[in-house]
């Protein structure tokens, strides 16, 4: 530390979400005038530690100090009061209401108690100004505003408040060149002024442009602090990766010849601005992974396969024949045996309220049912068989499937897909917030039903998994395969450098060499 | 883009509604054995006001996201409670008038605190609020009748300089002095954000549920106004099941036609306010044309289609699924 009195101070902070530890004794000191990055892997603890700065969510333990003086933040606007803004990844605007409305809605100008509409708009197009966007009309309404444009009101809505420390989250993920270089300019000038700047960024070579300090944060522990430029982009990735290998995966096997026909085939698919001319083959009994940093259309991409996705242009080809898929109910039937774990078990897996066993048959009501009556007879026996594969730990079948832990519901999730025997698996991060128990239960599963035959495509933030579990991976960025890492190449170093669209295979990752 | 197009944007729900309102009245007062007269513009305004008002109430939620099936049930418990209170001399009239306000505050308030400090749906909250509204109307008057102040009745129903209809004068006035402030107030634009974007708002620090709280008590004092002024016009307080309801699903309509979003945080109420006066246009259509009174429902069912199919094209550019179903 460069000896100046910190203005914020974070000290042995620890969250937990169910079971599972998202900060750990965490650290960080914030000092005025200066730009601190934030530097981590997906799930490392940066956005749990910054939504408990912004007053989002509490601390289990730990305390916060602020000039000093030890504070707690009961809410975001209690946080915006003390001056901590936090300008977030999802964007916090209000669609329905214009850009002048959602620049002051925290504490709008009044005159005889109502909002004085001259005032408004005054505060909003000079907020604009500042943030560089004086492009932007105070009166169009946020929802008719492209992605980018609604980042620089989300800025602007930042500077209104008059925040001392000010947090961006990923800010300039979603931002032109153009706008990108302006923010800069604002930044700077704000650090001069003598605000407090959190920058939190995939992107090394703005790291690099902009941060005095930085801390890197690995599994939740902030690891190393140090001055910007005091260390290589390679000593960096060292740092952010760490040396935390376990041996929970299961031995791939032999790579399937790359001459087998592919089961699972895309050819140029291109959806708005979120997929690019994509092209993919997965084989019978391959793992086939997805990589990259969260959000670059992995997601979209098994929506598109899964034919949730209108106005897909390319092919989708299924056992080299070209096919149609609709709506999820094709993509499961029986001429393409499609089966998606989604994300969000909770929305898109279950239905919460019902039970084990009606989650569980969902999907394969069609074969289990004649004349629209169902087998319950049947119904019980591949339920029985699912639930002594998976091991799923239920106190009952006809419980709410609420009632089961995070690992179970989503092993539930797995089985009702399993139910169908499909021939193609889509995997959306499913592992994401379970213990590490269940996960290797998954792993292991993952690979017996590829070696059954089935074909995988695996998406996953965690790059432990990707190397532990994949025969290949994809990188995407930006909506685009970047590269394709096979067997011994898929390393934590290749994927995160390709994640970062940093150029160069085993050569030193070079700084500012972003596109 | 310049600023006006902006403000057309913004306006566009309740022009279209102005415009069909407008279109409606002009075929029915053209085609009007009396034609466009003071009398003709008088009954039309006594019978539309009084949806007007409980389509106003019934905005103020529907913009929060949320829907009062109370309002109808409003609107006869503070009719029945008029035709006993709002009568004698001008000072008892004046206290009669004054307290009916205060229940409709209460009931909205009570609607307001079990929705939001509750945690209940509002559809659910509001029928069971709904049922007991009613009841106690029934209690208050298990059979038609009562009275009111009629020099007080006739003035509101009446006409101003003997030509605009003092009803749609009190209405214009209860626009200004309630709807206006409350839209550029910091608790409506609370309760536009909170039917917007609940999350968004809470992140943003807004008073999400002080903007809810006014909404559903301000309809209740707007709902009472329409109980107030179907006393004024009927002279009785009754306690009619069948209207009650009517009311509540009329002011739905009406909302729907105005612009107004079911899915929160967008339109107003002056946009309701031409749903309603279209709304109950259509009936007197049907009357002018000679048709049996029987089609009305019918009538009034495929208008109501058509408006909210007109809502539901944006549906069509929806390009990932998913997008359905929020």
């Amino acid at each position: 530390m460069d000896g100046a009195v910190p203005l914020f101070r974070m000290e042995g902070i620890s969250k937990r979400y169910g079971g599972v530890r998202a900060l750990e004794k965490a650290e960080l000191s914030v000092t005025s005038g200066s730009i601190h990055a934030i530097l981590g892997e997906n799930g490392a603890g940066k956005s749990t530690l910054i939504k408990i700065m912004a007053g989002v969510v509490a601390a289990d333990e730990g305390r916060m100090t602020l000039d000093g003086r030890e504070l707690t933040f009961a809410s975001p606007a209690a946080a915006n009061h003390a001056g901590i803004v936090c300008i977030f990844q999802e964007l916090s605007l209000v669609p329905e209401l214009s850009v002048a409305d959602n620049i002051v809605i925290s504490d709008p100008p009044k005159r005889f108690g109502m909002i004085d509409r001259k005032a408004q708009r005054r505060i909003a197009e000079e907020a604009l100004a500042r943030a560089g966007a004086a492009d932007i009309h105070p009166s169009a309404l946020v929802k008719d505003l492209p992605l980018s444009r609604r980042q620089m009101v989300e800025i602007a809505k930042a500077l209104a408040r008059k925040p001392r420390i000010l947090i961006l989250d990923e800010a300039t993920s979603a931002l032109t060149v153009a706008d990108v270089s302006n923010i800069f300019a604002v930044l700077k000038r704000l650090r001069s002024e003598g605000l407090a700047l959190l920058y939190i960024s995939h992107r090394m070579n703005e790291i690099a442009e902009l941060a005095d300090q930085c801390t890197v944060f690995r599994n939740g522990r902030n690891v190393a602090s140090y001055p910007a430029g005091s260390k290589s982009d390679n000593e960096v990735v060292e740092l952010m990766i760490g040396r935390e290998y376990s041996h929970i995966f299961p031995p791939k096997p032999a790579a399937v010849p790359a001459t087998a026909a592919p089961r699972l085939e895309a050819r140029k698919l291109s959806w708005t601005d979120r997929l690019d001319n994509i092209s993919l083959t997965v084989r019978a009994g391959e793992v086939v992974g997805l990589g990259g940093l969260d959000g670059q259309g992995q997601r979209e991409l098994l929506l598109a396969f899964f034919g949730v996705l209108r106005g897909l242009s390319g092919q989708i080809l299924i056992d080299g024949k070209s096919v149609s898929i609709t709506s999820p109910s094709v993509a499961r039937d029986d001429g393409i045996g499609m089966a998606l774990i989604p994300e969000d078990r909770k929305t898109e897996g279950l239905m919460l309220p019902m039970t084990v066993r009606e989650n569980l048959s969902f999907a394969a009501l069609d074969r289990l049912s004649k004349a629209g009556i169902i087998d319950r007879a049947a119904e019980q026996r591949l339920i029985d068989d699912m639930v002594g594969l998976l091991a799923i730990k239920t106190a009952g079948l006809d419980i709410p499937v609420a009632a089961l832990s995070g690992g179970n519901q989503q092993k539930v999730v797995i089985a009702k897909w399993l139910m169908r025997q499909p021939r193609i698996i889509l995997l959306n991060d499913p592992t994401r917030g379970i213990d590490v128990g269940t996960k290797q239960e998954l792993y292991q599963l993952m690979r017996k039903l590829a070696d059954a035959g089935a074909a995988i495509l695996f998406y996953s933030t965690d790059y432990d998994e990707l190397i532990g579990c994949c025969d290949r991976v994809l990188v995407l960025y930006d909506g685009a395969v970047k590269r394709e890492l096979v067997g011994a190449e898929i390393s934590e170093r290749a994927l995160i450098s390709s994640a970062l669209n940093i150029h160069g295979e085993d050569s030193p990752v070079s700084l500012g060499a972003d596109a | 883009m310049k600023d006006w197009r902006y403000w057309l944007a913004e306006q566009r729900g309740t022009l279209l509604a102005f415009g069909i309102f407008i279109v409606m009245f002009v075929i029915y007062t053209s085609n009007h054995p009396a034609g466009f007269t003071a009398n003709v513009v008088q009954t039309a305004a006594n019978k539309g006001v009084l949806l007007a008002f409980v389509a106003m109430a019934q905005t103020l939620v529907v913009i929060t996201a949320g829907i009062d099936l109370s309002v109808g049930m409003i609107f006869l418990l503070t009719n029945c409670l008029a035709s006993w209170l709002v009568v004698g001399t001008p000072m008892q009239t004046t206290l009669g008038v004054l307290a009916v306000l205060a229940v409709g505050l209460l009931c909205g308030a009570i609607n307001g605190a079990i929705v939001i400090y509750g945690r209940l749906q509002p559809i659910v909250a509001t029928i069971a609020t709904g049922a007991v509204y009613y009841g106690i109307g029934l209690l208050l008057r298990p059979f038609p009748g009562g009275s009111v102040n009629e020099d007080l009745a006739d003035a509101l129903t009446g006409r101003v300089f003997g030509v605009v209809p003092a009803s749609l004068v009190v209405l214009l006035a209860i626009v200004l002095v309630i709807w206006v402030p409350f839209s550029r107030s910091v608790l409506g634009r609370a309760a536009y954000a909170a039917g917007s974007s609940e999350t968004a708002a809470y992140m943003s620090g807004v008073p999400i549920r002080r903007g809810k709280f006014a909404a559903y008590t301000l309809a209740g004092l707007l709902a009472a106004i329409g109980g107030l002024f179907l006393t004024f016009f009927t002279y009785t307080g009754e306690a009619a099941y069948a209207s009650g309801n009517a009311y509540t699903l009329f002011s739905i309509a009406a909302v729907v036609l105005g612009g107004v979003s079911l899915f929160g945080g967008k339109g107003s109420a002056i946009g309701a306010i031409f749903g309603a006066l279209a709304f109950r246009t259509i009936g007197d259509l049907l009357f002018v044309f000679d048709f049996d009174p029987l089609w009305q429902p019918l009538f009034q069912g495929v208008i109501l289609l058509v408006a909210v199919s007109l809502g539901a094209f944006a549906l069509f550019r929806v390009r990932n699924r998913l997008e359905w179903f929020l």
